[in-house]
């Protein structure tokens, strides 16, 4: 073993075999009665009652336009853009999770990250809808894609940042979605080979893709698993540059700045584990998943929630600092208005949700107290969204002219959208909770199989398992 | 079935029902009788399928074959049959797709203005002046502009009715010269009365007088909703004759404005403008420029564009008058100066006016009392000016109208109308309240009207006769110096209208076409020769008809005393957009934001902010807090409800209402609108009256294309005065910096020092230039560039969402005065903005789908087709100019007519897409291929904008660049020119040039 290892810290906790935690984790998909009742319907059913209210709301866009929005002009971006960087913001803790804390060794990660690549690949899908939605005319929106001069004569134009985010969501999500999808491949053989009825044992069995468990799927597997994971590694600091950049080449006071990119993969992560902390919270506690997602895991997420956020409110006195010292007119002008304009409630409340309630988190006590850290998380995930409402509307509403400025408020359809796609989002966590192995097992297994010594296969716990994993 | 089996036998019936047990129910006799047919109608699933006809296989095909068939039938129309028959031989005139110009004359207010129309393929589309004509000289203002949509508006009448039914014209017509011939032969004891607006055409005038003495007792009224009474009363007072006064800006070197607004009402005023203008031209480092003092009540363009202004009540207006016209030596009466107005004024006024004795001008307001009108003829007359002259009356009959619609409203309520003849106007609407017009009328026992728009008026009329526009029907005007033209129709009538010359002249005598009345007309008077009537009709203009001038000396007189002005003042002005109401169903007008208010689509009680704070109204609303209070306007009794809106520079203690608001039956666009000012207004109290109260009811939302009103101490508008720009040329905030611009070398704002040109800009290069010096804030541009390039109407909702359409808008901004910190009375800027062309767009690199684009000529191309609507061009705009179709505004599929009015040359843009200017790129082409044609170079000035053409203070100048010679060229050269946010290095082909104002140093001392 080597010397000092964070394997000493306790990542499983209580007595367990390998087959307990298949139970544990894969009872939960095989076996429905370990589903917790109520405390899967209810928030399933408000997820589906929102998820219509999306249908309705993307409805009526379609066959209106985009004016049942508040947008206008000067304030040409609003809801759907301010949405759509918050739910790719939201996605980036899995893909954190996944593969750098997988490049980094940090074997923490084995119980949250099945979870946390769940949510990015949600949250792309929702995050996605804006960009496509808020055209004026989405039926042509594939005009972004680079389909080329043979069918459409002509190429998207390279230079605007939002063909670079068609390339960049587009890649984020496909990585994102084969990473997950292969991480689960033995899993499914596991949950296959468990599986008592036939409906489960045939769905596994064609998903597992015919994963025997060989030493040489293993191996395959793992390199698989590495290339991709270096895939993705890039991709959490590109993702949110490219879309912070989506602002930062506009010439608008407030989008023009430097500082956008690191500052947006920051805000990301910090939004990211969040989101992840809010689920991660009950769902352990419904599906008695404690031993799995420990507390350790908890506080850890904790703390880089606090990191992330420390970077993030450096970003925001940056931001102030250079309006006043670029001595720009338009720069310190903006700064001003977001600070005492009218909006100065959005810009305060950000900044007490996202630089000052997350400081509690320095307090080990807190850091442990899943209620409190719960409440944490929500601000910050209010937070995150008012810090892209202060940049998208602050900065338009009162650009160069003063003539043309104006203000900006969302309207019903703005919010339905909104509450629609976390609707959609629900819907899907839950759904994925209920029908696919919410932890990954043989990571797990992995981990304590590594906790207790790497015993030959001939411990009965190993050998269990073993049985398991292979019939 | 045999028949037997069918038939029930009712003893059998009774008795199975006797031998029932229980509740039984039957369905109906059958069931009781229970017959075997019955049973099987029972078991059977369908058993209404019999009258299915039993089909095989190919009848069904056959018979649903004959259902496609007939469904496709149902969608057609059953409609006359026509004959489309092409042409042998093209005529010589008429090139497919080429437009055509006829001159015409547009009737505002009575008066003419001469038009050029275009015509493409037999409809009109677009107005701009005839620049033959003395009341254009090429321009046009923005109520002439819109004048297109009325054309194209579906809610014109379009039948004659009676009764609300729908009748002919040969009933009517029947109807009424039998109702002529019994009142000539004295069968009707009651007296036979023609209403009209005011008059000034010729032929009219001739038939009108032509019916009057046919039929003796007959009595012909008129009445303006916006007189110009009180000059006819004035000329009486100051001349005992009535004279028309006509003003040669051109000769003076000060004008001294009494409440006047000639830059944008009474007649002629398009003319005004563009004489007052090319006085105020500053070319070089010389300002040589004329000077303007404004007196001014309700604020408006030409107190925003004076060098020195002053407010007061509207009623205290006569005093100042007074005051000015005892120091320069006439007693006329003795009056205290308003508060508001300091001594140091009159001085200042008087000294320049007795500097320059024989070139000022002293102008009356047309909404000012008969007193200020006669103290102004004497000045003028004291002074010498020879700016000012007098011209024989230009209208028919000037009347005193308030006179005139008084005594008919007293005859008619007295029951001696037996039949009244309503040509035009709207009096139900529009009379003075307390005549109560409209309830007279109920005892007139014949009341024919004649309108454009079954209104308030025709409703309580018996008969409604549909009149043509202008636009359909001949006809003919006279201009404000009294040059007639004729009004050139362009096509057919859309629906079955008729001119009021072709009604009256077919009282007296059998039907003739307009056309036969004119030419007969001018036949005798001027036009004898075909030549000449084709001469008059292809030049818009009458030769030799001007107004003879007459010796108007002035009779002494002396004005009473004014009263002190009683508490709460109400003024009582026509809309700046929609007039007095009768283009309430313009929609292009009622978007068009009022010039100084910015408001669109209603009226408002404009208040000081002072008066507003004492009345515990909210002040300076913004656009943090979109609401504004609804207050309720009381005057004797009546009152209106309408929004309360701050006007700074507004006298304290009145409160302005726009009239032409508050409409019922204007049309679908119009009704509903605001408040109805007429309400209040009395015989007496046509412009103000005083004693109101104003109490705060609500709150509401306004339709404001500008929320914010000061520059924040940008760099945006540049000015100075003349003394500033002898100083500094730049006018810049920051001479030094901006030393280089203007002088054709462009600064070098690259952050790299020696980074190669991007483009090589050869070849033609289009530039605009903007004299801010010369824009008076009429937004005539906004409405001809409305009408040019098809923008749509969006609604209030919409605009007050920020999302108006218009490609050109008019800024304005308040900026302090002199010594006024609270903005009480502040300076007014007005800076056009459209799409700046810029050489480095910062909308283009940012499309993703390349839909907005340079052209090798420079402009900045908008690809309608091509835009997927991400908006992101509009955000990275830092003019933003650029609008937004969220939604379908341009789809007008279910009202034909509407869509006859869109330019062809322009696409009509769907939902989704980004538009704004294009600098007419269609007007461009145009030229363009006229170039390549011929292979001669183009002019300059070959390419006319439309905002440029129908400028009438010729601010705007576009032309290519490149051509050393052009006048685009010398005027980038100025060293007034200047980009806007020109810091930003988006180096914009639309430049302006600074403001260059000329107030009385004296004043400025002080």
């Amino acid at each position: 073993m080597a010397p000092k290892n964070p394997l000493e810290e306790t990542f499983i906790e209580g007595e367990q075999s390998y087959a307990s935690l298949d139970r544990a984790i894969g009872d939960i998909v095989l076996d429905q009665k370990r589903q917790p009742g109520l405390k899967w319907w209810v928030p399933f059913a408000i997820g589906f009652t929102l998820l219509q209210v999306m249908m309705l709301a993307l409805t009526v866009l379609v066959f209106t336009g985009t004016g049942i929005w508040g947008i206008n002009n000067p304030v040409g971006w609003g809801f759907a853009i301010i949405n759509f960087v918050w739910w790719i913001g939201i996605g980036h803790a899995g893909t954190l999770i996944s593969a750098i804390l997988l490049l980094f060794r940090q074997q923490w990660r084995n119980s949250i990250n099945r979870f946390a690549e769940a949510m990015t690949i949600f949250a792309v899908m929702c995050a996605g809808i804006f960009p496509l939605m808020h055209t004026g005319r989405p039926w042509v929106a594939y005009w972004l894609m680079p389909i080329g001069p043979d069918t459409l004569r002509m190429w998207p134009q390279f230079r605007s940042p939002l063909v670079w985010d068609v390339f960049a969501v587009s890649t984020y999500f496909t990585v994102s979605a084969l990473f997950w999808f292969i991480g689960m491949i033995p899993d499914f053989a596991t949950l296959r080979d468990r599986a008592t009825k036939v409906f489960p044992k045939v769905a596994f069995g064609i998903v597992s893709m015919g994963w025997r468990g060989a030493s040489r799927h293993w191996h395959r597997y793992e390199q698989a698993y590495l290339i991709l994971a270096g895939l993705s590694t890039p991709l959490v600091l590109s993702v949110h540059s490219i879309v912070s950049l989506d602002f930062a080449v506009s010439l608008i006071p407030g989008w023009h700045a430097t500082i956008f990119p690191p500052y947006f993969v920051a805000g990301a992560v910090y939004a990211g584990f969040a989101m992840v902390l809010t689920f991660a919270i009950p769902v352990r506690k419904w599906y008695a998943l404690e031993h799995v997602i420990t507390m350790k895991h908890i506080e850890w997420m904790a703390k880089i929630m606090l990191a992330t956020g420390l970077f993030v409110f450096y970003g925001y006195l940056t931001e102030v600092f250079f309006a006043f010292y670029s001595g720009v007119e338009w720069e310190r002008f903006m700064m001003m208005n977001r600070m005492t304009g009218p909006y100065w409630w959005a810009y305060w409340t950000l900044i007490f949700c996202n630089g000052l309630v997350p400081q509690i988190l320095w307090s080990k006590k807190i850091r442990q107290n899943t209620a409190i850290l719960f409440v944490v998380c929500m601000f910050v995930s209010i937070g995150m969204w008012l810090e892209r409402f202060v940049i998208v509307v602050t900065s338009l509403h009162r650009d160069f002219l003063p003539s043309s400025w104006g203000m900006y408020f969302g309207t019903v359809w703005d919010w339905g959208l909104y509450l629609g796609t976390i609707g959609f989002f629900t819907f899907l966590m839950f759904l994925f909770m209920r029908f696919l192995p919410m932890i990954n097992i043989f990571e797990v297994k992995e981990l304590f199989s590594r906790m207790i010594g790497a015993k030959p296969a001939s411990s009965p716990a190993v050998a269990k398992a073993e049985v398991g994993a292979h019939e | 079935m045999d028949s037997d089996s069918k038939r029930n036998d009712l003893a059998a019936l009774q008795a199975k029902l006797a031998r029932a047990k229980g509740r039984d129910l039957w369905r109906g006799l059958e069931e009781i009788s229970d017959t075997p047919e019955f049973q099987r109608w029972v078991d059977d699933e369908f058993p209404y399928r019999a009258t299915i006809p039993q089909v095989d296989r190919r009848g069904f095909l056959k018979f649903m074959g004959a259902s496609m068939l007939l469904a496709g039938l149902s969608g057609c129309r059953y409609l006359p049959k026509e004959y489309i028959v092409p042409h042998v031989t093209n005529p010589e005139d008429r090139v497919t797709g080429q437009s055509v110009y006829y001159a015409s004359t547009v009737v505002l207010g009575g008066y003419g203005t001469g038009v050029l129309v275009r015509s493409y393929e037999g409809r009109p589309l677009k107005i701009e002046g005839n620049p033959g004509h003395p009341s254009s000289l090429g321009s046009t203002d923005a109520t002439i502009q819109a004048l297109m949509h009325t054309m194209y508006d579906p809610d014109r009448s379009k039948n004659v009715t009676h009764g609300g039914e729908i009748a002919t014209w040969d009933a009517a017509l029947t109807m009424l010269r039998d109702r002529v011939a019994k009142h000539k032969s004295g069968e009707l004891k009651g007296d036979l009365r023609l209403l009209t607006e005011t008059v000034t055409s010729p032929t009219l005038a001739f038939h009108i007088r032509k019916l009057l003495a046919h039929c003796p007792g007959a009595v012909w009224h008129q009445y303006d909703a916006v007189s110009r009474d009180a000059a006819f009363r004035a000329s009486a007072t100051a001349f005992h004759s009535p004279a028309e006064t006509v003003y040669d800006f051109t000769k003076a070197d000060i004008v001294f404005s009494l409440d006047a607004d000639f830059f944008s009402e009474g007649p002629g005023h398009v003319r005004y403008t563009r004489d007052f203008m090319a006085r105020r031209k500053v070319e070089g480092d010389a300002a040589n420029v004329n000077r303007l003092y404004a007196v001014e009540s309700t604020p408006n363009l030409v107190g925003a564009f004076a060098d020195v202004k002053v407010r007061c009540k509207a009623s205290e207006v006569v005093s100042v008058a007074l005051a000015v016209a005892s120091r320069l030596g006439l007693n006329l009466g003795s009056a205290n100066l308003p508060a508001t107005v300091s001594p140091k004024f009159v001085d200042a006024v008087v000294a320049d006016l007795q500097k320059n004795r024989g070139r000022a001008i002293v102008i009356p307001g047309e909404h000012q009392s008969e007193d200020v009108h006669a103290i102004a003829h004497a000045i003028n007359a004291a002074l010498g000016n020879i700016a000012v002259s007098y011209l024989a009356p230009v209208a028919a009959e000037w009347t005193d109208t308030e006179t005139s619609v008084k005594s008919l409203a007293m005859d008619m309520a007295s029951g001696r109308v037996e039949t009244l003849l309503i040509l035009g106007g709207n009096p139900v609407y529009n009379a003075p309240a307390d005549l109560a017009f409209g309830e007279a009328l109920a005892k007139v026992p014949v009341k024919v009207r004649m309108g454009l728009y079954e209104d308030e008026t025709s409703a309580l009329c018996d008969w409604h006769l549909p009149e043509a526009y202008w636009l359909e029907a001949w006809g003919d005007a006279r201009a404000h110096d009294g040059t007639a033209s004729i009004v050139q129709p362009l096509i057919e009538p859309l629906y079955e209208g008729k001119s009021h010359l072709e009604v009256v002249a077919g009282l007296t005598d059998k039907p003739h076409t307009g056309l036969e009345l004119l030419k007969e007309y001018w036949k005798g008077n001027g036009l004898g020769s075909d030549a000449a009537w084709n001469k008059a009709l292809h030049d818009g203009v009458i030769p030799n008809s001007t107004s003879p001038e007459v010796a108007a000396t002035i009779v002494p007189f002396s004005v009473a005393a004014p009263q002190a002005p009683a508490s709460i003042e109400v003024i009582f002005r026509p809309d700046p957009t929609i007039g007095d109401g009768s283009l309430a169903n313009n929609g292009w007008l009622q978007e068009l934001p009022k010039p100084l208010t910015k408001t669109t689509w209603e009226n408002c009680a404009y208040l000081s902010p002072k008066t507003a704070e004492a009345l515990n109204l909210n002040v300076w609303r913004d656009a943090d807090n979109p609401k504004h209070d609804v207050v309720e306007v009381k005057l004797h009794g009546a009152s209106v409800k309408v929004a309360a809106m701050i006007q700074p520079g507004h006298p304290d203690d009145s409160v302005t209402l726009h009239l032409g608001y508050g409409r019922t039956k204007a049309g679908k666009i119009g009704n509903g609108l605001g408040g109805d000012a007429y309400a209040l207004r009395k015989v007496g109290g046509a412009n103000w009256s005083g004693g109101a109260t104003i109490e705060r009811v609500g709150s509401t939302t306004l339709g404001n294309t500008q929320y914010h009103h000061s520059m924040e101490g940008r760099d945006l508008i540049r000015y100075g005065t003349v003394a500033q720009f002898a100083e500094n040329p730049t006018l810049s905030p920051e001479p030094e910096q901006h030393a280089e611009e203007g002088e054709g070398k462009e600064p070098n704002l690259n952050l790299y020092k020696n980074a190669a040109k991007e483009h090589e800009w050869d070849g033609h290069q289009w530039a605009m230039a903007i004299d801010l010096n010369l824009c008076i804030g009429c937004n005539a541009c906004t409405a001809a560039c409305n009408a040019e390039n098809n923008i749509p109407v969006v609604g209030k909702d919409q605009v007050s969402n920020g999302r108006e359409m218009h490609w050109i808008r008019v800024d304005r901004y308040y900026g302090p005065r002199e010594g006024d910190q609270n903005l009480e009375d502040p300076v007014t800027h007005f800076q056009p903005v459209t799409c700046m062309h810029c050489e480095y767009a910062p909308c283009e690199p940012v499309c993703p789908v390349a839909a907005t684009v340079h052209s090798r000529e420079g402009l900045n191309q908008m690809v309608y087709n091509r835009c997927v609507g991400t908006r992101y061009c509009s955000n990275n705009c830092p003019y933003k100019v650029r609008r937004f179709n969220w939604f379908n505004f341009a789809n007008h599929h279910d009202v034909p007519v509407i869509k006859l009015r869109n330019n062809p040359d322009v696409t009509v843009r769907g939902r989704g897409v980004m538009e704004k200017c294009t600098y007419c790129v269609q007007r461009i082409n145009v030229a363009r291929i006229a170039e390549k044609k011929s292979g001669v170079p183009m002019k300059d000035g070959a390419i006319v904008t439309a905002c440029q053409q129908a400028c009438p203070a010729q601010a705007i100048v576009f032309g290519d660049k490149n051509d050393p010679g052009s006048a685009i060229s010398r005027l980038r050269a100025e060293k007034r020119n200047y980009s806007l946010l020109g810091e930003l290095n988006t180096a914009p082909r639309t430049t302006y040039l600074a403001k260059v104002k000329n107030p009385n140093p004296e004043l400025e001392k002080a």
